[in-house]
C-alpha cells in the first residue's frame, strides 16, 4: 500500500527541505520506489538541495494544468535509482495548486510508487495545506526553540482537524516528531529545550534527532542530500530515522553530549 | 556569561536555566491555544462577524477591523463577545 508522507513544521528554516531530501533518499536507498514533491510554489528549493536544478523543465503546475504528463515532469535523482523529484513552479501563482489537482497527481503517483514524500512550504497557507491534505503520515520537523515548538503544535492541530483523513473521519494521520539542529551540549548546560521537553509538550512519538552540524551546509552547497555524506552524524541520524520509519527498532543517538577529554576540559573550546 | 555574573546569580539564588523558562512558557501558551482550538471556534463565527458588520455598517461607519467576534470559555459557560470600536468623532453623537 503506497504511503503519502508530508514533511511539515509551520515555521520556516527548521530543516523541512533538508529532511525531505535526505528522508526520501533514505527511503529509496532501502529499496522503496520514492517520489519527493516540492509544494513551495514560487520559492522552489528542493531542486537545489537535491542537485537537479539544471534539469528542471516542467513542474507540478504544468502537470495539474494538463500541459504535460506526470512522466515528463518527473526528474530522476542522480544519487539513487529509485528516487524521482517533482519540482514546484517558480513562476506561477500558488493558487494554481488546486486541492483537486494535487489529488489527481497523488492518485497517479500511487500507481507507480511506494512512498510519496511531500515537502511542505512554511506557514499555514494554501501551499502548506495542499502538502498535508492527502497525508497518511507526517514528519513534524521541530527545532529546540520556543517559536518552532509552538508552530509545530499549531500544525498538529490543523492535521488533526483539516486533513483528508480528519474530514472523512478515517484513521488519523500518523504523526512523527523529528527534532533537528539539536545541540546536546547546550541542552546539558540548560540553554536548550531537551528532546524529552519537546516530546512532553507536543505529545507525539519521536522518530529521530538530527544534531546541529556543519555538514548540512556542506551538503546543500554541493547539492547532495545530507544522508549521502560519509561519516557525518547527520547522515547517520537520517539513516536511523528512515530505519525507524520502516519499522526497525533502532536506539536513539546524538541526544547526549560526548564527554570532553581531560585536556579539552582544561583548555576549553567547543 | 562571565564568572562574576554566574557568582551573582548564584548568590541571588537566581539560577533558573533558560531552557526551563522556555518549557514553562510553552506549556502555558499552548494550553491556552489548545483550549481555544478544541472549543473549536465554530464554523459560523466568520459569517456571523460579516453579518454583524453589515448590520452595524447600516447605522455607523466602522472599519472592518474595528469589530471582533470571539467565543471564549469561562468555566462552564461559553461567552460570545462582540467588540465594536466606534470611530472617534461619532462617539456619543
Amino acid at each position: 500500500m503506497p504511503k503519502v508522507i508530508v514533511v511539515t513544521s509551520g515555521k520556516g528554516g527548521v530543516g523541512k527541505t533538508t529532511t525531505s531530501a535526505s528522508f526520501s533518499s533514505g527511503l529509496a536507498l532501502r529499496g522503496n520506489k520514492t517520489v519527493v514533491i516540492d509544494f513551495d510554489v514560487g520559492l522552489r528549493n528542493l531542486d537545489l538541495i537535491m542537485g537537479c536544478e539544471r534539469r528542471v523543465v516542467y513542474d507540478i503546475i504544468n502537470v495539474i494544468n494538463g500541459e504535460v504528463t506526470l512522466k515528463q515532469a518527473l526528474i530522476k535523482d542522480k544519487h539513487c535509482d529509485n528516487l524521482y523529484v517533482l519540482p514546484a513552479s517558480q513562476t506561477r501563482d500558488k493558487d494554481a495548486l488546486s486541492l483537486e489537482g494535487v489529488g489527481r497527481i497523488i492518485d497517479e503517483l500511487k500507481e507507480g510508487f511506494d512512498c510519496i514524500v511531500c515537502d511542505s512550504p512554511a506557514g499555514i497557507e494554501h501551499g502548506a495545506f495542499s502538502a498535508m491534505y492527502y497525508a497518511d503520515e507526517a514528519l513534524i520537523v521541530t527545532n529546540p526553540e520556543v517559536s518552532s515548538v509552538r508552530d509545530s503544535d499549531r500544525i498538529l492541530g490543523i492535521l488533526a482537524a483539516k486533513s483528508k483523513r480528519a474530514t472523512e473521519g478515517a484513521e488519523p494521520v500518523k504523526e512523527h516528531l523529528l527534532v533537528t539542529r539539536y545541540d546536546p551540549k547546550r541542552v546539558a548546560a540548560g540553554e536548550m529545550l531537551s528532546v524529552d521537553d519537546i516530546q512532553e509538550i507536543l505529545r507525539i512519538p519521536l522518530i529521530g534527532v538530527i544534531p546541529e552540524s556543519e555538514a548540512v551546509l556542506q551538503a546543500s552547497n554541493s547539492g547532495t542530500p545530507a544522508i549521502h555524506l560519509e561519516k557525518s552524524d547527520v547522515a547517520e541520524a537520517y539513516r536511523d530515522v528512515v530505519a525507524r520509519f520502516m519499522g526497525d527498532d533502532v536506539p536513539m543517538r546524538f541526544t547526549t553530549a560526548e564527554k570532553a577529554g581531560f585536556l579539552k576540559r582544561l583548555f576549553g573550546g567547543r | 556569561m562571565s564568572l562574576i555574573d554566574n557568582l551573582l546569580d548564584y548568590l541571588r539564588g537566581d539560577t533558573k536555566k533558560t531552557a526551563v523558562v522556555a518549557k514553562e512558557r510553552l506549556q502555558i501558551i499552548l494550553a491556552h491555544e489548545r483550549a481555544g482550538r478544541n472549543a473549536s471556534s465554530p464554523d459560523y463565527l466568520p459569517a456571523l462577524q460579516e453579518e454583524l458588520l453589515a448590520v452595524i455598517a447600516k447605522y455607523i461607519h466602522v472599519e472592518r477591523d474595528m469589530i471582533k467576534v470571539q467565543l471564549e470559555k469561562h468555566g462552564e459557560y461559553d461567552v460570545l463577545e462582540l467588540n465594536v470600536m466606534l470611530p472617534e468623532d461619532k462617539r456619543g453623537a
